[in-house]
Order: structure tokens, then sequence, then C-alpha cells
């Protein structure tokens, strides 16, 4: 039968038909296209910046998911068809797609934001920060008693016996894991930027690697942790809250070692409602709205403004709370997109070994 | 009488000619009707499919940043032999390109490029780009290696030369484990970053594993489907098609549930006393080549069965009656019938398993990772297109060299699917 190859190419060609979205047409005034993380994280913007945004202004606003794909926006740029008015990127996704020239240069006087009242607002050119997340290892209370309380016991297979979760991404673990061996936090870039440190981060994470389970999106972890498949599992903090607020997960955090960072809101170049992506960011980063997105989920506004307005209650469970700053690893975006490229290969050649 | 077939005679001998010429035009009718009616799909898959694959694919081996973006040291570079360090006339090229660059804000761009061959190397470009806008005279050479003494290192000026070419070997020698050193020759990735290699054998693998799983499975169903009373085969077809229309994540999400530690696999296996502890069922081969195995299972046996609907029973009876035994009559009259439907089945299941990811992802360990999910990984988070569509470019080629060797094997005119 010669139509074979034709049949297993149409059938590639309408996998690969769905996989491609119709890009939309650029929509009418009065209406903005919204994207960022999904789950629980866009639950807490949709409820403290898009509906009452839509509610005050009338703008229709269309929301969107992806992750973190920063293919998508230069996708959507290279072709000269941007949906996208306002997403929510990371650190890394900014500065990488700013360096490439595919996110609007923020202007602070059009948002008529006062730039030095924003926690890391000086660090991008192309976003405008957002909330300070952090990343930290969490445990569950029913299983370790007493737990952990440092970084260094997530690498102690005697103290904590059982199965350990951990990003599949060489970013926070290369550093935690010459935290664990011994490094001073203030000279943790200046170890990892040499080779041996390089080696000595990897030799540490020998030590614990057959205990790993290595997950890729955030909703795993707690999840993996509720099962019993693994005792400690690293997350980013709200998932870990979420888990414990929603569905009252016996879960601890321990903050030893958190990394906080930062999600940023940026726009994708040219765009087809820019004015009104600019009215919406600015109208997302007033104090009022940034406070009470906190009752929603544990991420510290960026706005310093915000602070005295936040919820006493609520205070304690944010990565900024002073008592959760006691031992804080400052991540160098610098350092990754230096490096990145290249830790990532040994990262994943180290894995399949 | 005699008059009429007379004309009909002349009319026959001055038609020949007229008659082929009709009998061409019907035929160049239908061959247009044919191609109008194939136009569409062939329209679709080619704008849809050849283009933006053809289109992704050119970035494995063309990648024009440094030659646009420094035009300067590209014409300079031009006679450099590559023995010595670069004349002056490459530095002040040089300097005045990332000067250029640095007030364009395209200087990111070069830093990207070349901090995939020298890690590091991005950050330093950016500072010697900003130093260099303020550099007004010579002699250029000392003024660079003073804001990094990288610029005096002849390697850098060997990758720079190599990426002033708009056509790039790199990403696809990369994608194979290997380098050029500053002369040019191929090295191997030092054995610490070298990943590629091992992925494709383990792709392959895991990829015919799973096809010879699903062949055995399938097999012996799809000959009970053949066979059966057509009111229990139909029930029993909806079973296997059942799964088939589920979505693969959520059936893979329910091998998760099954195999995990305390997942109902392990969970039995333990109120029975047959392990004390929970067996590595989830995050291991195993699992991975399960869940395949599962999600595959239906794309081999649909064409065996509708092969083996097609085979007459009577081959079998004739068989026996000849004296044959029930085995023999199988595997000497039977199974022959059916070859064509085993290869397109194994066929279809093996190239779709080149490209599984969430699988692996989800219920495979780390070293179950599959050739997809690197390229997706290099393609959404690393922005990394030109390693995406080298790894791209040798998965495909991969398999339309196995498929060759397949059609030398099987022969594609023998595969059926039904």
């Amino acid at each position: 039968m010669k139509a074979l190859p034709w049949l297993c190419a149409a059938l590639l060609a309408g996998v690969s038909a769905t996989a491609i979205s119709v890009p939309k047409q650029a929509s009418a005034d009065g209406t903005l296209t919204v994207i960022s993380w999904g789950g629980a994280y866009q639950e807490s913007q949709r409820k403290a910046f898009m509906e009452p945004y839509a509610k005050e202004t009338g703008t229709k606003i269309n929301e969107g998911e992806y992750n973190g794909e920063i293919a998508k926006i230069r996708a959507m740029v290279e072709s000269k068809s941007v949906t996208w008015d306002v997403v929510d990127v990371d650190t890394q996704t900014a500065l990488a797609a700013c360096a490439e020239g595919t996110l609007e240069t923020i202007d602070w006087k059009k948002l008529g934001l006062d730039r030095s009242k924003f926690i890391g607002g000086e660090l991008q050119d192309c976003a405008v920060p957002n909330i300070l997340y952090s990343t930290v290892i969490a445990y569950d209370t029913t299983k370790l008693n007493p737990g952990p309380t440092s970084i260094t016991d997530l690498f102690d297979l005697k103290k904590f016996p059982g199965k350990r979760a951990l990003q599949k991404n060489p970013f926070v673990n290369l550093e935690w894991a010459l935290l664990a061996d011994g490094v001073a936090m203030g000279d943790v870039y200046k170890v990892l930027n040499t080779p041996e440190g390089v080696d000595r981060a990897f030799k540490k994470l020998d030590t614990i690697k057959s205990e790993v389970v290595w997950w890729e999106s955030g909703a795993q972890p707690p999840q993996l942790l509720a099962d019993g498949q693994v005792v400690i599992a690293s997350d980013w903090n709200g998932r870990f809250f979420d888990a414990v607020k929603k569905d009252k997960k016996p879960f601890k955090i321990v903050w030893d070692g958190q990394a906080p960072d930062w999600d940023w809101w940026a726009m994708p170049k040219g765009g087809p409602n820019l004015d009104a992506a600019y009215k919406f960011i600015s109208w997302s980063s007033q104090p009022a709205p940034m406070a009470e997105q906190t009752k929603y989920i544990s991420y510290g506004p960026a706005n310093k403004d915000a602070g005295p307005k936040i919820d006493p209650a609520v205070l304690p469970d944010l990565p900024t709370a002073p008592d959760n700053m006691k031992n804080v690893l400052a991540v160098d975006p610098q350092f990754w997109a230096d490096n990145g490229d290249q830790l990532r290969e040994r990262f994943n050649a180290w894995l399949s070994k | 009488m005699t008059a009429i077939t007379d004309d009909i005679r002349i009319d026959i001998v001055t038609d020949r000619e007229g008659l082929k010429r009709r009998l061409r035009a019907v035929e160049r009718k239908r061959r247009i009707r044919a191609l109008a009616l194939v136009a569409p799909l062939f329209l679709f898959i080619l704008l849809s499919f050849v283009v933006p694959i053809g289109n992704l694919l050119k970035n494995a081996v063309y990648d024009p940043s440094i030659h646009d973006l420094m035009p300067q040291t590209v014409t300079a570079l031009g006679t450099w032999d590559g023995k010595e360090l670069p004349d002056e006339a490459a530095f002040a090229a040089l300097a005045a390109d990332l000067g250029a660059a640095n007030k364009a804000k395209t200087i990111a761009l070069i830093g990207k490029r070349l901090n995939y061959e020298i890690s590091g190397i991005r950050s330093k470009i950016l500072v010697s780009g900003r130093k260099a806008g303020a550099l007004t005279a010579g002699p250029y050479k000392e003024a660079m290696i003073g804001i990094d003494k990288i610029w005096g290192e002849r390697d850098t000026w060997a990758v720079l030369k190599r990426s002033t070419s708009a056509i790039t070997s790199f990403y696809v020698l990369d994608a194979l484990d290997l380098g050029q050193d500053a002369d040019g020759g191929l090295v191997a990735t030092p054995e610490e970053r070298a990943i590629y290699v091992t992925l494709y054998m383990r792709t392959l693998k895991i990829s015919i594993t799973v096809t010879i799983a699903t062949l055995l499975l399938g097999f012996p169903l799809a000959y009970l489907l053949a066979n059966l009373p057509t009111r229990t085969s139909n029930l029993l077809m909806i079973l296997v098609l059942l799964p088939f229309w589920t979505s693969l994540l959520v059936r893979t999400t329910a091998w998760f549930v099954l195999l995990q530690d305390n997942g109902v696999i392990n969970d039995s296996l333990r109120f029975l006393h047959l392990t004390n502890e929970p067996l590595p069922l989830i995050f291991s081969r195993f699992g991975t080549v399960v869940a395949m195995t599962h999600i595959q299972l239906p794309f081999t046996l649909l064409p065996i069965y509708s092969v083996m609907k097609t085979i007459s029973p009577s081959y079998v009876r004739a068989a026996r009656s000849l004296g044959a035994g029930p085995f023999h009559a199988f595997w000497k009259v039977y199974f022959p019938l059916t070859v064509p439907g085993i290869a397109a089945g194994c066929l279809l299941t093996f190239i779709l398993c080149l490209g599984y990811y969430i699988t692996p992802a989800l219920v495979g360990g780390p070293t179950d990772q599959m050739v997809s999910g690197i390229i997706d990984r290099a393609m959404n988070s690393e922005n990394n297109w030109g390693k995406a569509s080298a790894l791209g470019a040798i998965l495909l080629a991969a398999t339309l060299i196995l498929y060759f060797i397949y059609n030398r094997l099987v022969g594609i005119d023998k595969i059926r699917l039904g």
C-alpha cells in the first residue's frame, strides 16, 4: 500500500495543526489578554487584579495560561502576530527576552509609578516587579518529627532518610549543594564561578542522587509529598501554602536557605493594546490590590507601600517576613545568564549517568 | 452495405490519430481531476507541515546573528589565517562593532550566541561593548585586551571567526557531542557534558522495547478479536478503543497513581506480604515502558486486526485438511499473511515512540528521558532554537535512515493497514 507514507504524513500534519494555535485578530478597544502561570497563582491574580479591574474599567479581560515558554513570546513577536498584551514572566525569561528585543521597554512615566518604590524595580528594563516568591523546602510533619530545620538537612540522609523531590534544573540546587557542603552564604557564587566549585556542587548532589525524584512542574512536589512518594520536597512557597490552606496538608516550610526571586509583568513588543496594557499593569501595581493578593497566595508584594496594608495574619507566611529572612540565598541572575547553558547541559548529562 | 463499411473503414483510418488525441485528452482530464482532488490535502500538508518544519530545521545550520551584527569584524576576519592573534585592523573592527551593538542594544544577542561556545563570555562581551563604545583612538589591540584578556586568546577569535559565517555546523556538531578546536579540528564534548548520543541511543532502545511489547501483547489479542463472533468482538474492540479516546496525559497520570510507592500495585503486594519494601515501579524504565506500551497498544493492534479480518478462514482449513498440525498451519499459512499488518503496526508505533516526552517525564526517572524532552526544553525554556532544530534534524534523519532499512528488510509496498 503506497498510501502509508501519505497517511503518516497526514496524521502528523493533523497533530501539528492542533499544536499550532490559531492567532487571534487584534482585539478591539476595551479588551485585554493577560497570560500567567495558571493554578493557585493565577487564581490570586484573578481575584485581586483581573476581576476588580474589569469591573472598574469595563475592560474585557481574556485570560490565558502558559508555562514560562519564552519561545511563545519570541515566535509571536517574530511573526508580528502578537496576541498577548500582558504576560507574567520570571526573572530569567524577562532578562533573556529583553535582551532579544521581544519585550517593550517599560516607560515608568507612562505607568505613573515610582520605580524606587518597587523592590527590584531597577533590575530590569522591560518588566515591572510584581511579587516575590521563594524556592523553599518543605516536609510532611506526620512523616518526619522532628523535621529538617536547615538546607544542610536536605542533604543528610542519615538524619532524614527517604526520598526528596527537587526541581529538574541546576538552578538553586547547585547553590544549595554548596551551602550544605559548608560554603558561606556570601561566597556561593564566588565558589560556583570556578570549575572546582561546580565539581564540588555536583559531588555533593551525588551523595543524595539515588534518593532524588526530579520534578518539572510546580504542581508535582505537594502531590509527591501527599502521596508519601517523598519526605522532603522543594517548590515555590505559594504551592506549599496552597496545599496547607486549601487541602489541609500537614506540610511545614523550612525557610533556611530560601531562594527568593521575582515574577514580573511584561508586554510582548508590538502588542495591539499597548495603552490598555500599561493601564492594567499600573492599576495592578498599586498598594491596595497588591495587598489584596496576599489574601489568596503567600507571595510578597513588590510594591513597598503595600506592606502596611497586608493583613497581619498573612505576614508570617510571606517569604519577606523577618523571621523567614534569617538565611536567604540571593540568586544571581547574571551568573545564570552567563553559565546557565553549560551548567544545564552538564546537569542533564549528570542526571543521565 | 459495402458503402457503409467502407465509410467506417475510412473513418477509422482518418480518425486513428484523432482517437489517440481524444484518448490523451480524456486521460489528461482524469489526471487533472485526480490532482485537483489531492491538491487541498497536498497544500495543507505543505503549508502546515513542510514549510514550518523546514523553516525550523533551517535554524540547525543557519544562524546569521554574528554575521549581521558584527559586519566590520566579519570583513576584517576574512583574511585572518587563524595562526596568531589577528591584526590591529581586526581589533579596531571588533571595538567598532561592539560599540555599535552596545548602542543599538543588540549586543546581548552577540553575547548569547558566543556564550553557547564559550561559557561566561556573555557578560564579558557586555562589559567590552560598554567600554569599547568609549574608545576613540588606537591602538585597539592593547585597549581591547586591556578591557578583557579574553580578547588576547586565539580560541576566542577562532570561535568568532567560525561564527562569522551564517551557515554553521556548531549546532549539529553539538547535538552529536562534538565541537571544534581553535584549528577547526573535531573534538569530543567533555565527558561531563556529553549527553546527546546517549539520549539518541536510549530513545531508540525504549522505542524498540515498546514496539516489541505492543506486538507481543497486541498480536494474540488481534487474533482473538478477528476470530470471535462479531457481537463479542465488537464489545472487546470498544474496550481496546476506549483508552484510545482518553487523553494521553490522563492515561499517564493514571499509571502514576497505579505505580507509585504507595499506589495500588505496591499496596496490594505489601498487603499480600509478597514484598516488604515498595518495588521501584515508578520513576524507572519499567514504568516508562509499561505506560508507553499501554498508550501505543491500539496503534500496533488495529492494523494487525484489520489485516487478520481479511484473511479467509478457508486457508487454514485447507492447510489442516491437507494434514498440517494446528501450529504448523498457523505458522506456515496464517502468520505470513499477517506480516503486512505487523509491519504497518510496528512502524507506526515505533515512529510515534520516538517523539514521546511527557510520559517519560512523568513516570520515568532521570535515566529514562528521551530526546524529545530535551528538544522541548531547548526550544521552550532555554530559547536555543539552533540546538532544538539540530536535535530535531538528527532525530528526523535517524528516523528516515531506519525507515529506509525497514523498507529494505520488509518492503514498504508490502505494508497494509487492512
